[in-house]
C-alpha cells in the first residue's frame, strides 16, 4: 500500500535554514535492547534456568533506522499500534534509553510525561514528590519553591497535596503529572498516553494548557491512541509501525490511513475515547 | 549542521544543556568527568530524598526518634548479654562500649546496602520518566544511613563516658576511618543496588549474608582476639581492618595501625571502583528492566 503521501514521509525532511530552528533531529536511530520475558527476575529461577539451560533474555529491536527532524512549535503526535516503538522513541528523545545507533539531537529544555512518572514514593505526600521529581530532573530549589503554587493550583488537589500518594486515585495521579510536566516551562514536552486524565473539565483545562504552550511555540510530543485528541491537537503526525515511521504527513492523511489500517480489528469507537 | 568540535562541547552536559546530544557509548560508560559532575550539581536530590524517606518512616516524630536510637541501642545490649552468657561474664563496660560502637558502624554500612538493594527498583518510575545519574539513588541510601546513624553516636558517646575510656585528639582519627567506612559503604550499595535489578531476590539473601558478616566481624570481639587460623577470614572481610582500626583508636586509646588504616582504605577504594563503574556502566539498562 505504498501511497503518495507515504513517500513524502521518506523525503519530508523540514528544511531549515539554520540548526537552531529544529528542536528535534534524529538521524538513523536505532534502539535495540535485551530484556527478560520474566515478570520478576530472580536469582532462584536462574539458577532453575541455568539446570535446563534455557535464556530467558530476549533482543528487542523498538526502533530501526528512524530519521526525522522537527522544527521548533511542532506539536508531533506518534500514533501507532502496541510495541511500535512509540514509548521507546520518546524516551530516547528524553535522553532516558541510549540510541544503539544514530544519533539524537535536541535543542532546548525536555519536560517529560513517560508513563506518569511523578509519584514514585507512594509513602510520600504530593508536595515532595514533586519536589524530588524536579530536583531529579535538574532544577534547584529556588526554581521549584517558584513553581510549586502554580503546579498545586493547576492539579487542583487541594489537600490531598499533603497526603500520601498511595491515597490518589488514578485521575489524581494523572492530574500531578500532567501539572507538573506542563508547568516546568519546557521548550519540548514529550507526552505519553498522559492527554486524557481526569475529569472532562480537567481534560479540557489540559487541552487548553496544550494550546497555550503550542503558542508560545513549544514543541511538543504527543504519544496517544486517542485519534481525536491527535487530529485536534497536532500539525504533524508520525505513524510507527515495527519500528519505523510508517507515514509522517498531517494529521488527517496519516490518522485516516491509521484508521484504515487498524479497522481490521479495531472500532473506531475504541479509538476516539477521549472527548 | 553541528560540527564534530560542537559535538565534544555538548556532550559535556548531557543532563542540563540546552542541546543535548544523545549517542551510542561504545563502552558502556558514559564520560566520567561531566557524569560525576552532573551528579555534584543534583546532590540536593539525593539529601532531599533522604530526608524524606527518613521523614516516610516515622522519624519526624518524637517516639519516630525515640525508635531509632532505642532500636540499636536494644541490640547492642542484647549482643552483649549473649556475649557475656558464653563467655561466663568476664566482660565489662569498656566492652560494652566496643560492642556498641563496632554495632553502630557495622549498621551503617548493613543499612545502607539494605535500603540501597531497594533503591533502583523502588525509583521504577523516576526512573522511567527522567534521565539524570542514576547513582543518585543508591547514594540517597547511604546518606539514609548516616543520618539514622548520628543519634546512635550520641548514646555511643554516654557509654564512652560511663567506661571511662580515654578522651583525647587522638580521636580524631575517627573521622578518616568514618570516611573509608562511607566511601565502602557507597560501593557495596552501588553493587547490591545493580544485582538487585537483575536478581529481585538478592535482598532475601542479604539478610542472611549481613547477620553472618555481623558475626564475622570484630564486634562481639576485639580484633586483636581473632585466633590465629581465622586470620584469613579476617583478611577477606573488609570491615574487619575499618572495625578494628575504629576500636584501636577509640576503645583503646591508641592511633590506628597502619596496616588497618591502609587496608581499609584499600577496601573501600576497590569497593567504590568496582560497585560504581558496575553500576555507571549497567544503569541506562535499568529503564528497560524494570
Amino acid at each position: 500500500m505504498p501511497s503518495a503521501s507515504e513517500e513524502r514521509a521518506l523525503t519530508l525532511e523540514q528544511p531549515s535554514t539554520r540548526p537552531r530552528d529544529s528542536a528535534v533531529k534524529v538521524e538513523h536511530l536505532s534502539v535495540t535492547y535485551r530484556t527478560t520475558f520474566e515478570k520478576k527476575p530472580t536469582l532462584r529461577s536462574a539458577l532453575v534456568r541455568l539446570g535446563r539451560r534455557q535464556r530467558t533474555v530476549r533482543e528487542i529491536k523498538a526502533v530501526r533506522d528512524v530519521s526525522f527532524e522537527v522544527p521548533h512549535g511542532t506539536v508531533l503526535g506518534i500514533v501507532g499500534v502496541n510495541g511500535a516503538g512509540k514509548s521507546t522513541l520518546m524516551r530516547t528523545v528524553a535522553g532516558i534509553l541510549p540510541p544503539t545507533d544514530g544519533r539524537v539531537e535536541v535543542y532546548g529544555r525536555v519536560s517529560t510525561l513517560l508513563a506518569l512518572g511523578v509519584g514514585f514514593k507512594g509513602d510520600l505526600s504530593g508536595r515532595e514528590n514533586v519536589v524530588l521529581g524536579g530536583l531529579a530532573a535538574g532544577l534547584t530549589r529556588d526554581q521549584l519553591a517558584a513553581k510549586y503554587d502554580e503546579i498545586a493550583e493547576f492539579a487542583e488537589l487541594g489537600d490531598f497535596m499533603d497526603l500520601p500518594m498511595r491515597t490518589y486515585s488514578s485521575g489524581m495521579y494523572g492530574r500531578l503529572a500532567f501539572s507538573v510536566a506542563v508547568n516546568m516551562e519546557p521548550d519540548i514536552l514529550l507526552i505519553d498516553e498522559a492527554l486524557s486524565v481526569g475529569d472532562a473539565r480537567f481534560k479540557q483545562k489540559s487541552f487548553e494548557k496544550m494550546r497555550e504552550l503550542c503558542e508560545q511555540a513549544r514543541t511538543i510530543f504527543i504519544v496517544s491512541h486517542g485519534l481525536k485528541g491527535i487530529r485536534k491537537l497536532c500539525n504533524e503526525v508520525i505513524w510507527m509501525h515495527d519500528g519505523r515511521v510508517q507515514m509522517r504527513d498531517e494529521p488527517d492523511t496519516v490518522v485516516d490511513a491509521y484508521k484504515r489500517f487498524l479497522d481490521v480489528s479495531e472500532t473506531d469507537d475504541a479509538l476516539d475515547d477521549d472527548d | 549542521m553541528s560540527t564534530v568540535a560542537d559535538h565534544r562541547r555538548v556532550r559535556d552536559d548531557e543532563f542540563t544543556a540546552e542541546h543535548h546530544v544523545y549517542e551510542p557509548h561504545r563502552v558502556g560508560l558514559p564520560p566520567l568527568g561531566p557524569y560525576v559532575r552532573e551528579l555534584w550539581r543534583r546532590r540536593h536530590f539525593a539529601f532531599e530524598l533522604a530526608r524524606t524517606d527518613l521523614r516516610a518512616q516515622h522519624f519526624n516524630t518524637v517516639f519516630g526518634q525515640l525508635w531509632l536510637v532505642i532500636n540499636p541501642l536494644l541490640l547492642a545490649l542484647v549482643l552483649f548479654l549473649l556475649v557475656t552468657i558464653v563467655r561466663g561474664g568476664s566482660r565489662g563496660t569498656e566492652f560494652l562500649a566496643h560492642l556498641m560502637l563496632a554495632l553502630f558502624a557495622f549498621r551503617l554500612v548493613s543499612v545502607s546496602m539494605n535500603q540501597g538493594a531497594k533503591s533502583v527498583v523502588g525509583g521504577g518510575r523516576l526512573i522511567l520518566n527522567t534521565a539524570f545519574p542514576r547513582t543518585l539513588l543508591p547514594l540517597s541510601s547511604v546518606l539514609t544511613a548516616f543520618m539514622r546513624f548520628l543519634p546512635t553516636l550520641v548514646i555511643y558517646v554516654v557509654m564512652h563516658a560511663i567506661a571511662g575510656l580515654p578522651i583525647g585528639l587522638h580521636l580524631l582519627w575517627a573521622i578518616p576511618v568514618f570516611a573509608i567506612l562511607l566511601v565502602f559503604a557507597s560501593g557495596a550499595t552501588m553493587l547490591v543496588a545493580t544485582v538487585q535489578v537483575y536478581f529481585r531476590d538478592l535482598s532475601n539473601f542479604l539478610t542472611y549474608f549481613l547477620r553472618i558478616w555481623v558475626y564475622a566481624s570484630p564486634v562481639l570481639y576485639y580484633a586483636h582476639e581473632v585466633p590465629e587460623r581465622f586470620k584469613p577470614i579476617m583478611a577477606a572481610n573488609p570491615l574487619y581492618p575499618m572495625l578494628g582500626s575504629l576500636s584501636e583508636i577509640v576503645n583503646e586509646g591508641q592511633t590506628p595501625s597502619p596496616g588497618f588504616l591502609a587496608g581499609g582504605l584499600a577496601w573501600a577504594v576497590g569497593a567504590l571502583v568496582v560497585g560504581g563503574i558496575f553500576f555507571v556502566s549497567r544503569e541506562r539498562e535499568f529503564a528497560v528492566r524494570l
